[in-house]
């Protein structure tokens, strides 16, 4: 057995520069091009030329047949460093923690992180059944309900097994579409009662309508770099406290009721230097509500089994007392494929920078983004999390 | 004047002329060739009579855009057929015993027609014994020599599983005894003979001796036999004559036919 | 509970047949042999065969998820375990589940270790023991569903059940050789598994053969004109009946001992070839486009084509050479149909026989397969919704051999003592 040596941290390496599209629910236009949109916005608003981008993180599921390496052709990018991270959900914190060490040893100076896919009408059905190798063979072809009716199943355990109701589901989707009403670039329009969440249309019991993102087209970016070269160029930035990424945790549990968030988190607060009572506001990746409560548990806010509760007595939105998923989270903003997997951390670097506008939370200093993705099979494979405190 | 006394003296053109007006009739002897009309059943351990087949090659259709045409397969002895010396181990050695070797006017001929139809009727093994021939030429004159005899019986009406009448015990139908058959070649000289039923021979003709007595005594001395014929109601008794050629197949032992009988107008 | 099967009114000749449609029939190469697994309705998994490991792996892998070792062996492994979650999918990506939506599926914990997600029976809540069932669903591969470990009532009966399976109930059948000793115990076996209509094919009905009056007598057969010799019979019962036929039992053989040097003619062969695989090909041409055309029928959809072979179509027995040789051919045409009907869902059912009880095995020394037991099996498979069946104790036996060996097999079968 092999110990794991204490990490270096994120010293002199900051991130910045977030961007997001605007979100469609249907796109005749590629992933390529809102890709490149969302990297256009990044790299202008650090007041930057694509030439300047030594280093390319790529987060996509709609590229096909390309990758990032056909992407840099395509875009014109002449990168040192290239990424492609196929981590869906997790990929925000996961291409963050890459890119921070390049740059941090100087294999590259600045490394453009970037997720967006595209939403053609017949795109969803069409990926749901290619996937995975295990999605195909082993939980496909059962209904075919795709990620609603896995999550359905993970639900269906997690409400019996904790005593858990719609309605604490339903507290979680409500406040997410205040903070959504707030944020323009949101598909998602109109305020959610609890009553209007109960009586959501039944999808894959116990999941309901409001308990489902909706499949979008979009794009979100960043840019990671030296902290002397964000101070010259005279744009806000945070440093990253810590992160921490895990894939295919405790394949022994016979359900998912616990993320891999549950093996790192003594470390992840080690590292940062404080706890999860420190922090400003919270961006899960919330697919679906159970995924929200599991992240709380496995992330040190609350017991196992404890979330329901503990957000009875929280307020989530913007001016609450327990800041979550500021911009709508993708229950209300939309899932833009991959770039569901950088919504959270993006926004998280606007609330520490102080440049959120319209769901800025009040003093913000440290914010916590986590990521979940990759429903390979029965359960989502791959968490990450990161810490960002806002530069002072 | 000249040329009616020529034409008078041709018979063929006499012939021509009685058929253009109807004096003379031609009556078709011949079942069709269907998929589904019964042959000779043997033990299911000896090879079998094929019966008729038929499949496409093409119906103006991709196979063959402005024709339409069939393979059809069959036994020699499938359907209104002809048999030939060579098909009976009797007749295995006689020259020209096969259908291709056969002398083509053996093929035409005059035909009698002895009427065992009441006979059948009653009795499903009825025979054809030399007492009913003594009686036949008592009433019809003479067989002719070289002639072909048939023996009606009206099994042609029959259809399905009573045609071949078969039974725990095998076939009952209605055919010749061995000396009647024998009186017919040996006394009479006859070319052929002719039945309506699956067989020259009787349904339970494996327990005459010899088996098979028409098949044996028949190829044995050169003669052809006519089976699964039709219409022989349509014939006179005397003073009609048929066309029975068969296909010309190479050593062939008997061949599915057309049998047309010319018979004079009113002679039915 | 399950809701009982209501027998279907006759069809609105008005309305559209419905179009068949498919559950996603992609899987990996792997997860194949458990639908090799599954046609014979067992339930397998990969073990890893490493003695210090040994752990069950699901879904199907290339390596061990324990050990890494790639010595993954497919193994009949406990069926049993219990439903821990369930969900019911009222909305689906995939047409086919769309049309049957409310559709039950959930994760049953294995008591060998893994969780799989599975269709489940109508029966069942969470926390009950199961047992689950390897089955082909209308894709042809395989998929899994929970039962009750103690039979429930009008079992079969369960909608996502029936959708896995050919069970005669409610259904119209054509057997295709009436003169086979084996129909009237076939007839008999299907109606009282509650089939609607058994119509007999027969050939030659100016040709008696025993079981006639049996067959007549039997209420809810109707004998029906059929030769799958003559094109032209094929096609003409097709056309009449083809739309009603919801299930067709190919059982027309013709069966001579011998081989090659022994026979001295191809006359049996060519008989052979006639019955076993030009009139199977014959059928299919005819009998298919229908069936095809009405798998998504509703209750009497049509379901099943089943093939009598000999389990001799696998490896040669010289003694019946040329036989087997055309019921190789006929298994090698079956494996074509299913690749041809496996767009409509029609399940190709391969029963592979044994020697039989009849006068062309007579001199044979037992075992032999007696009719009724290979109506019983046959009726058995379909309700059971197999895709290869093995009849009798020889058959059994080749099956084994062959899947161990072919090539022992045929070292066996045509040694110097095999004559």
């Amino acid at each position: 057995m092999i110990k794991p040596r204490k990490r270096m941290g994120y010293d002199g390496v900051v991130v910045a520069a977030p961007a997001s599209t605007p979100y469609e629910r249907y796109s005749t236009e590629t992933a390529h091009w809102w890709i490149a949109k969302a990297l256009r916005q990044s790299i202008k608003a650090a007041g930057l030329t694509p030439r300047d981008i030594d280093g390319f993180s790529v987060a996509s599921f709609s590229l096909f047949p390309d990758t990032a390496v056909g992407l840099t052709q395509h875009l014109g990018l002449v990168p040192r460093w290239l990424d492609h991270i196929p981590q869906g959900g997790a990929s925000g914190p996961s291409a963050l923690r890459r890119a921070a060490r390049a740059v941090q040893c100087g294999d590259a100076s600045v490394v453009a992180c970037v997720a967006g896919d595209t939403n053609h009408v017949d795109s969803f059905r069409r990926m749901l059944s290619s996937f995975s190798r295990f999605a195909q063979d082993a939980s496909y072809p059962y209904g075919s309900g795709g990620p609603n009716a896995c999550f359905a199943l993970l639900t269906d355990y997690y409400m019996r097994e904790f005593g858990v109701s719609r309605e604490d589901f339903g507290r979680i989707c409500v406040t997410q579409r205040d903070n959504a009403l707030r944020n323009e670039n949101a598909v998602m329009k109109k305020p959610l009662t609890m009553d209007a969440y109960l009586a959501g249309r039944e999808i894959s019991d116990p999941i309901t309508l409001f308990d489902c993102v909706m499949p979008v087209a979009g794009a979100e970016a960043f840019l990671v770099m030296r902290e002397e070269d964000a101070v010259a160029a005279g744009i806000p930035y945070a440093h990253i406290s810590a992160t921490i990424e895990r894939h295919n945790a405790f394949p022994e549990d016979p359900i998912q009721m616990r993320g891999g968030w549950a093996m790192d988190i003594e470390e992840f607060y080690g590292m940062a230097g404080h706890g999860p009572e420190s922090v400003d506001l919270l961006q899960t990746y919330d697919d679906y509500p159970v995924i929200v409560m599991m992240q709380m548990e496995d992330l040190g806010f609350c017991a196992k089994g404890e979330a329901a509760r503990f957000i009875a007595d929280k307020d989530l939105t913007v001016s609450g007392d327990f800041p979550h998923n500021t911009s709508g989270g993708q229950l209300s903003a939309g899932q833009a494929g991959a770039a569901g997997g950088f919504i959270g951390l993006v926004e998280a670097i606007r609330q520490v920078t102080g440049t959120a506008g319209a769901t800025q939370v009040a003093n913000a200093k440290r914010a916590l983004v986590s990521g979940f993705g990759v429903i390979n099979y029965d359960r989502g494979v791959c968490t990450s999390a990161a810490l960002l405190e806002g530069a002072s | 004047m000249e040329a009616l006394k020529e034409k008078l003296a041709n018979p063929v053109e006499l012939l021509s002329s009685a058929l253009l007006s109807g004096g003379v009739e031609v009556v078709d002897l011949t079942h069709t060739l269907d998929p589904d009309f019964p042959v000779i059943v043997l033990p299911p351990e000896f090879g079998q009579c094929a019966r008729f087949r038929m499949e496409e090659i093409s119906s103006y259709d991709h196979r063959g855009p402005a024709w339409k045409w069939n393979t059809f397969t069959c036994s020699e002895h499938t359907g209104t057929h002809f048999d030939a010396p060579i098909h009976w181990i009797s007749g295995k050695d006689l020259p020209n015993n096969t259908v291709d070797s056969i002398p083509p006017e053996h093929f035409v001929g005059s035909v009698v027609v002895i009427d065992c139809s009441e006979g059948s009727a009653q009795d499903d093994d009825f025979e054809l014994t030399p007492e009913i021939i003594a009686a036949w030429e008592a009433e019809h004159g003479r067989i002719p020599p070289a002639s072909w005899v048939f023996m009606r019986t009206d099994w042609s009406k029959r259809s399905g599983a009573a045609y071949l009448n078969m039974r725990d015990d095998g076939p009952h139908s209605p055919g010749p005894t061995p000396e009647a058959i024998k009186f017919l070649i040996d006394e009479r000289g006859i070319r052929g003979f002719g039945t309506e039923t699956v067989g020259t021979d009787a349904g339970q003709g494996a327990h005459y001796t010899p088996p098979y007595p028409a098949h044996f005594y028949l190829h044995g001395a050169g003669k052809y036999g006519l089976q699964c014929m039709c219409n022989l109601d349509q014939l006179p008794a005397t003073g009609a004559m048929i066309f029975c050629a068969p296909l010309k197949i190479k050593g062939g032992t008997g061949s599915p036919l057309r049998v047309l009988a010319l018979v004079p107008k009113g002679g039915r | 509970m399950v809701t009982p099967l209501q027998k279907p009114p006759k069809k609105n000749p008005q309305l559209r047949t419905r179009v068949p449609t498919l559950p996603s029939h992609y899987r990996s190469r792997s997860a194949l042999f458990m639908a090799a697994a599954a046609a014979e309705g067992r339930f397998m998994l990969q073990v890893c065969a490493e003695p210090d490991c040994e752990s069950v792996q699901y879904p199907a892998r290339d390596a061990c998820a324990c050990c890494l070792s790639d010595r993954l062996v497919w193994q009949d492994v406990s069926p049993r375990g219990n439903l821990i979650a369930t969900s019911t999918v009222r909305t689906s990506t995939n047409t086919y589940f769309r049309e049957r939506t409310p559709w039950r599926l959930g994760t049953v914990h294995l008591d060998i270790g893994p969780s799989v997600m599975c269709h489940l029976h109508s029966e069942l809540v969470v926390g009950d023991e199961v047992q689950l069932i390897n089955r082909l669903d209308k894709s042809g591969q395989s998929v899994l569903l929970a039962l009750p470990l103690e039979r429930a009532q009008l079992q079969e009966d369960d909608m996502q059940l029936r959708e896995l399976t050919c069970d005669p109930k409610f259904r119209r059948i054509l057997i295709t050789d009436a003169r086979n000793p084996n129909a009237y115990a076939l007839a008999k076996s299907l109606l009282e598994a509650g089939a609607t209509t058994v119509f007999v094919g027969e050939a030659e009905s100016w040709r008696p053969y025993p079981d006639r009056a049996k067959l007549e007598s039997l209420q809810g057969v109707e004998l029906v004109s059929l030769d799958v010799t003559d094109t032209s019979s094929v096609q003409e019962l097709a056309g009449e009946f083809g739309g009603k036929v919801d299930i067709l039992i190919n059982n027309a053989r013709f069966v001579r001992p011998g081989g090659i040097q022994g026979r001295g003619d191809v006359g049996f062969a060519m008989d052979e070839m006639q019955v076993n695989y030009f009139g199977m090909m014959r059928l299919a041409q005819a009998f298919a486009p229908a069936m095809t055309g009405r798998s998504a029928d509703g209750v009497n959809s049509a379901v099943a084509w089943v093939n009598v072979l000999s389990v001799y179509s696998l490896v040669n027995n010289p003694g019946f050479g040329s036989f087997s040789a055309s019921n190789a051919a006929a298994h090698s045409l079956s494996q074509c149909l299913r690749a041809e009907m496996a767009a409509s869902g029609v399940r190709v059912v391969n029963v592979y026989c044994g020697p039989t009880e009849d006068e062309w095995h007579q001199p044979l020394p037992p075992p032999k397969v007696p009719a009724g037991t290979l109506a019983r099996e046959l009726v058995k498979a379909l309700q059971a919704g197999l895709e290869d069946v093995y009849v009798g104790d020889i058959a059994k036996d080749i099956r084994r051999k062959f899947m161990e060996s072919p090539k022992v097999l045929e070292k066996e079968m045509t040694s110097l003592e095999t004559l």
